[in-house]
């Protein structure tokens, strides 16, 4: 059945910020799905908060919303745009969830909106936990025994009715705290007493412990005939009991028997089946090791991101046949891309293996608990292919800029023995590599099996990695292509992967058959906190633009989520590690007339300086320019030449140097690595005991360049993005910072145009981005952090290439900067795009970009914002005014906005005397105040109405702890010197804040502008709803 | 491990290492593409005189498991493999990849560019290859020109006539090579099942009046002159009005029995991927595959989505299927035919 006429209008609702666990992927599935949508000629209405997107491109949907994804502002734009359907299955749960409601509602039915994709019922049968059990059964499916308990002896009984070991989850308690397995009654009666006492509503739940058995996926693919695939079948290294986003994940499965491959897969058949899914839908297995026993854990009915982990193992695009589905064809009718003669009805057969390794933040975030549980933590995964585990694995540890290239992580030497095995179980993101230590120790494979229960075949995986490390024989790699069905058919779409033994490259005649000069384009890696999206963002558009230009464009990139990584990208794209060895051997073979690094963040940026000694033309701003933004000593000496002033700082190596020259500039200091992304690892060092603690954690880690100390200048922050061609500056947009300097510009809040920045200042600001554009003769984009600080500007810092703020920009001034960027860095001029040198015109708009945090998915993560960037997403707020844009974008990135309640107040001593403005706000908005001590004390003499709140510490029962459970409190403001350490009371405070979805604010200037945006009246219904494509004229042109 | 080599008939040489039983033999390389049940794909009689290479690189992963066999016997003349897994992981395991090969005394080649033999065989059809201890020379390259797999059927099928179970319907199996899924289904279906040798006439077949009669599975070219008695055979069997189900080679001879043609494909299906449709239901489904020759047939009731070749046939009472309902490796998704078959014969039977 083909295309159904009647769909003309779609919605398509993306899946927002980027948060643990909805990354970049849903970006990569949203726009497959416009683009397929577009193919069939339906008009697309696109709805995301998140501007760090593709899919919010002019070009990729007729009306582009940059709005709040809640239910109100759903349905106004519904109500505006009149689409005739929605797609429900391709914005992440965000997407789902809404879709959902709105069809629970009549508003769908009310409004004449068919939902595209699975049907309301079969959602409900998926996710509905009870459902889903009743429709499990009805089809002889086995779901893990389990009962809701609220008392001991049910517990009990359960136990002696299954006759094994059960997991015990207390509800309602983060992080599942208070759980356990027991293996005995002995221990359940005590694990389920605690748990009852734990839980606030007296309730566990007890499940049959499926600890150990192996987790299996299958991605499946169904249509409205009822056909149904399976695209892509998934192993995780880790045993159940690790979140699948937080395991290692091998693509297809490998210890699977046929017997029990097919089993399984004929239960994610009739599962999906019975549960009438039509599009892409993720089915969750637990397989008995030991028997042919297994179990249904969950089913996504939706494209999520195994799909999108699936879709790069397989080359099977999930998403572009989700949607054809979802529009009426059926998989028979949709043609596979990748061969052009086949269809998307069919199976792919892989002849290599694919190896996911997820990507955590716990190197930023040194207090973060490391366990790996239930509870996903990983911001980012990379994606390695190769023709077996080991050299997949391998590849994935090389891809994941965790500073490695082998298993040894060089802590662990110095480890003994017993240390060793205990970073075995519990499970920790360091797990793999104790394996490999142990191993390398000489503990028996079996006895690793026991411990951790990870398949042996994986151990033996792990032992031939070490046996062969001696045989470090430089093997010059060939390139293969992933296509679907393991050289069945010609494939038409060049992917690559490199093996390190083989007589055949298949890369080569692409390249020999190459008619035009060949660039190739450095992508951005995993996901991580510091380089999100944005960068694959501006990675896509410059290979756009190249492609455009007339050049070849390889793209090199390693992460599975994106759009740079999907197959028609580029002319030809390399699935391999941003590890210089590996892209040198791309680099040999394509012969490249340059490189681009300036798009890929950090990631591509690192490589500059090793290919440029490798003779690799950089293309854009030289390697030279680059290292002088990255040297303090050059770059000291360049702004110095240049009369610019920046906060006085120097670079360190050892504690003693350091102490030494805080002394002399005196605290608070600024502490941060060279070389950073997102801050990472950056303090504010307000005493020698703070330097001791910072300098012990970052020397674990061996430093090749100098740690920076600087003075700590508190004023306005700003950010000025730039394009220079070698004569002309185009400034696109000056933004200011909320916040004041000491919170990472990733973390601030950013308003466009500026308000405190007056027209000198500005003349003044793009005097200097010019002089520093010309002096490091940049071609392309530089990005620059100012202060202003007592009426003088410093820069803080100078990163000549693209930055999380260029996607922002251009969507707002409707000016092109990846492009114009990539013109300009191959030669054009400014000019002859038709822009002129100067700060570009401001449309009528204001627009506030919103940091998101993902600190609920972080036990013992202190929430307070400093110069460690900690945020893992952004929204964009756009209106006619301050207060209209910075309420969209509050309330995009998850704030509620509550009409009455009370506020509690906890600032240090230095922001007692800002805080009485946010406390007047807070009262002339009715709000009741609440303060500990000292801010209570200090509130009073201002003759505030305050109550008084013990610390935790301080009492038992009438304490801010006790207080914010009460459910009085609204909003938090919370301020310490002091953070990190979760054994302070402040951080515990913050923590339960995030515990309870109590929105917490870590600065004033944070609190002020939620204050005024409180106060000024907009709410969900009255603000303007702004289609992006409309509010510039197109192109926008000085 | 030793050294070892693949020619093939074009030329073309692959060094990589032996493994199994340590030797050197000839035969037509065929690629097979699925990435589990190279158990199955090993017993599989359909193989004879084939040389096997496996596209998915990790093979033996899993071990060796003597109840997933589908015959006793390797019938297929060697094994290539990338990378064949020397420490299995499975709890029905009994023993490594290479300590089955070497026991059967099959030859096993590992470590070549797979996937560059595989396009080579994919652009250029089935061919045959030596594979050779020593490196090879003009002379074992002109050894495989002249190599032809003969006499298949009669080197895999049974030697007489025996009943393997008791049942409600009889079915007589005749046994062209076999897999041993096609009983076993028949057997969960309540079947008295018989099977015959591939030289067993008509008349002995008839003789213990069957229900209906399966045709099953086997190797070479069904258009090989010593194939003619067997189509003789069908189109008396055929003349007693029994349903027929006729699976693969089955398929074939049943067709030609009923006046079509084949002609051999290039370089066939061999995979647990396969897109068929029913075209009568508009259903697709994924089939297990293993042929190289294929029917030429403008009514077919199914048909391969990909290449739109055919994939089975309806004659009323009778029908026949390219692929491999009984899976075995690979998907059961059309495991329902032997349903069909057996409400075929319950139709029958009221008649």
């Amino acid at each position: 059945m083909p295309l159904n006429k009647n769909i003309k209008k779609v919605m398509v609702i993306g899946s927002g910020p980027i948060v643990i666990g909805q990354a970049a992927e849903f970006d990569y599935a949203g726009t497959q799905a416009c683009r397929v949508l577009s193919e069939d000629g339906i008009e697309i209405v696109l709805v995301n908060s998140n501007p760090a997107t593709i899919m919010t491109d002019s070009n990729i949907a007729d009306k582009i919303y940059i709005e709040p994804l809640t239910l109100t502002t759903i349905k106004r734009i519904i109500e505006k745009e009149r689409p005739d359907s929605i797609l429900s299955g391709l914005g992440g749960q965000t997407g789902l969830t809404l879709c959902m409601r709105l069809a629970k509602e009549g508003f769908l039915e009310k409004m004449g909106v068919r939902l595209l994709g699975s049907s309301p019922e079969t959602i409900d049968k998926a996710e509905d936990r009870q459902l889903f059990k009743e429709t499990m059964q009805s089809i002889h499916q086995p779901c893990i025994p389990s009962v809701i308990a609220g008392d001991v002896e049910t517990a009990v009984n359960f136990m002696k009715e299954i006759g094994d070991s059960v997991i015990v989850r207390p509800a309602f308690t983060l992080g599942g705290s208070g759980g356990g397995i027991a293996h005995n009654e002995e221990e359940l009666r005590e694990i389920a007493a605690n748990g009852l006492a734990l839980s606030p509503i007296t309730q566990i739940l007890v499940e049959k412990s499926i600890e150990g058995w192996k987790e299996i996926e299958f991605e499946v693919m169904r249509d409205k005939a009822d056909n149904a695939i399976i695209v892509c079948s998934m192993e995780n290294f880790d045993p159940v009991g690790v979140h699948t986003g937080d395991s290692i994940v091998i693509a297809p499965c490998v210890t699977l028997a046929d017997k029990e491959y097919q089993m399984l897969r004929t239960a994610s058949l009739n599962i999906i089946r019975s549960l009438g899914v039509e599009g892409g839908c993720n089915v969750q297995l637990a397989l008995n090791p030991h028997s042919f026993e297994y179990a249904v854990i969950e089913v996504n009915p939706r494209v999520s991101r195994s799909s999108a982990l699936a879709s790069k193992a397989t080359g099977y695009p999930i998403a572009k046949a989700a949607t054809k589905i979802a529009i009426g064809y059926t998989l028979d009718e949709i043609p596979n891309a990748i061969t052009g003669t086949t269809f998307a009805a069919f199976e792919p057969a892989l002849d290599y293996v694919a190896v996911k390794l997820p990507k955590w933040p716990f190197d930023k975030f040194v207090y973060a608990h490391k366990n790996l549980g239930t509870q996903m933590k990983a911001t980012g995964e990379v994606m390695a292919i190769a023709d077996c585990f080991e050299d997949a694995l391998l590849k994935a540890v090389r891809g994941a800029e965790i500073g490695l290239n082998t298993l040894n992580l060089p802590h662990l030497s110095a480890k003994t023995d017993a240390e060793i095995c205990e970073m075995l179980y519990p499970v920790t993101d360091e797990r793999l590599f104790a394996l490999y230590e142990a191993i390398k120790r000489g503990v028996s494979i079996d006895e690793l099996h026991r411990i951790t229960k990870v398949d042996r075949w994986f151990l033996y995986g792990l032992k031939n990695i070490k046996d062969n490390e001696q045989l470090s024989a430089v093997r010059c790699p060939l390139f293969k292509m992933v296509d679907t069905c393991a050289a069945e058919f010609e494939a038409k779409t060049p992917y690559f992967y490199s093996v390190t033994n083989g007589t055949e490259d298949e890369a080569l005649p692409f390249i020999e058959k190459s008619r035009k000069p060949r660039i190739v384009v450095l992508g951005s890696g995993p996901i991580r906190i510091g380089q999100g999206i944005e960068f694959d963002y501006a990675c896509v558009h410059c290979a756009w633009t190249l492609k455009s230009m007339g050049y070849e464009v390889i793209v090199i990139n390693n992460n599975p989520e994106t759009v740079s990584t999907d197959f028609d990208t580029a002319d030809r794209l390399y699935f391999e590690p941003l590890y210089i060895d590996d892209v040198m051997n791309i680099i040999e073979i394509e012969k490249p007339v340059g490189v681009i690094v300036a798009f890929g963040g950090g990631t591509a940026i690192k490589l500059t300086k090793k290919l440029h000694e490798n003779g690799v033309k950089i293309i854009g701003t030289t390697a030279d320019s680059i290292d002088i933004c990255e040297d303090r000593e050059r770059f000291d000496h360049l702004l110095e030449q240049l009369g610019i002033k920046r906060p006085k700082g120097f670079g360190i190596f050892t504690e003693e140097e350091a102490l030494s020259v805080a002394k002399k500039l005196g605290y608070p200091v600024l502490m941060r690595p060279s070389y950073v992304l997102g801050g990472q690892n950056m303090i504010i060092a307000f005493s020698p005991e703070d330097i001791h603690e910072y300098m012990e954690i970052i020397l674990r880690r061996k430093q090749e360049n100098p740690v920076l100390i600087d003075k700590y200048l508190e004023g306005t922050e700003i950010e000025v993005d730039a394009i220079h061609d070698g004569k002309d500056v185009l400034i696109p947009g000056i933004m200011e910072h909320i916040e004041r300097t000491g919170v990472h510009s990733g973390d601030s809040i950013a308003v466009y145009p500026t308000v405190n920045v007056d027209e000198t200042a500005v003349k003044k600001l793009f005097e200097l981005t010019e002089k520093i554009c010309k002096a490091l003769d940049v071609r392309g984009l530089i990005n620059i952090q100012y202060v202003l600080y007592e009426n003088e500007i410093y820069v803080i810092e100078v990163n000549p290439r693209a930055s999380r703020t260029v996607p922002y920009i251009s969507k707002v001034t409707g000016i092109p900067m990846c492009e114009l960027a990539t013109k300009t860095s191959m030669g054009e001029t400014l000019e002859s795009l038709g822009y002129k040198s100067g700060i570009a015109d401001i449309p009528p708009y204001h627009a506030v970009k919103v940091p998101v945090f993902s600190f609920e998915k972080l036990a013992g993560l202190d929430t307070h914002l400093g110069p460690e960037m900690k945020s893992t997403g952004e929204v964009l707020g756009i209106g006619k005014s301050l207060e209209e844009s910075l309420y969209k974008g509050l309330v995009a990135a998850g704030y509620k906005i509550h009409k009455s309640g009370g506020a509690l107040i906890t600032v240090r001593d230095s922001d007692k005397a800002e805080i009485t403005d946010v406390a007047e706000k807070f009262v002339k908005y009715g709000f009741s105040l609440y303060a500990t001590k000292g801010t209570a004390k200090f509130l009073l003499q201002k003759g505030f109405d305050v109550h008084t709140v013990e610390k935790i510490s301080d009492s038992q029962d009438n304490n801010t702890s006790t207080l914010l459970e009460s459910g009085k409190i609204s909003y938090i403001v919370s301020t310490s010197e002091k953070g990190r350490d979760p054994a302070f009371d402040d951080v515990k405070i913050r923590r339960k804040a995030c515990a309870l979805g109590i929105p917490c604010l870590t600065s004033v200037d944070t609190a002020n502008a939620l204050a005024d945006s409180l106060l000024s009246g907009y709410n969900e219904e009255n603000t303007e709803l702004i289609d992006i494509n409309t509010i510039h004229e197109k192109p926008v042109k000085l | 491990m030793k050294t070892a080599y693949l020619i093939l008939e074009n030329g073309a040489v692959f060094e990589g290492k032996s493994f199994g039983h340590e030797g050197e033999t000839t035969g037509e390389v065929v690629f097979a593409t699925g990435m589990t049940g190279y158990l199955e794909t090993l017993t599989d009689p359909s193989y004879y005189g084939q040389i096997i290479l496996q596209t998915f690189p990790l093979i033996g992963n899993y071990g060796v498991i003597p109840s997933d066999f589908e015959s006793a016997a390797i019938s297929a003349k060697a094994y290539i493999v990338k990378h064949p897994c020397q420490e299995p992981s499975n709890f029905r395991s009994e023993g490594t990849l290479d300590a089955f090969l070497r026991e059967r005394g099959i030859v096993g080649l590992y470590g070549i560019d797979t996937r560059a033999l595989t396009r080579i065989i994919r652009d250029n059809g089935v061919m045959n290859g030596k594979i050779t201890l020593s490196k090879p020379t003009e002379a074992d390259r002109e050894e495989t020109e002249t190599y032809r797999v003969q006499n298949a059927v009669a080197a895999v099928s049974s030697k007489s006539a025996v009943r393997i179970s008791e049942g409600r319907r009889r079915i007589a199996l005749t046994d062209f090579g076999a897999k041993g899924g096609i009983a076993d289904e028949l057997i969960s279906r309540d079947c008295e099942v018989w099977t015959f040798p591939y030289s067993a006439t008509a008349e002995q077949i008839m003789q213990i009046k069957p229900d209906g009669i399966m045709l099953s599975n086997g190797p070479g070219d069904p258009a090989a002159l010593e194939n003619q008695p067997l189509v003789e055979t069908i189109r008396e069997l055929q003349k007693s009005g029994a349903p027929i189900f006729g699976i693969c080679l089955g398929h074939q001879l049943l067709a030609m029995a009923n006046g079509y043609k084949t002609e051999k494909l290039k370089f066939g299906h061999r995979g647990a991927n396969q897109p068929v449709k029913d075209l009568s239901a508009g259903r697709i489904y994924i089939t297990s595959q293993n042929h190289g020759y294929t029917v030429i047939a403008k009514d077919s009731a199914f048909v391969n989505v990909n290449d739109r070749s055919c994939e089975g046939l309806d004659y009323g009472n009778s029908f026949s299927v390219q692929f491999h309902p009984e899976a075995r490796g690979g998907p059961l998704d059309t495991n329902f035919l032997f349903d069909k078959f057996i409400e075929r014969i319950a139709h029958y039977a009221v008649k």
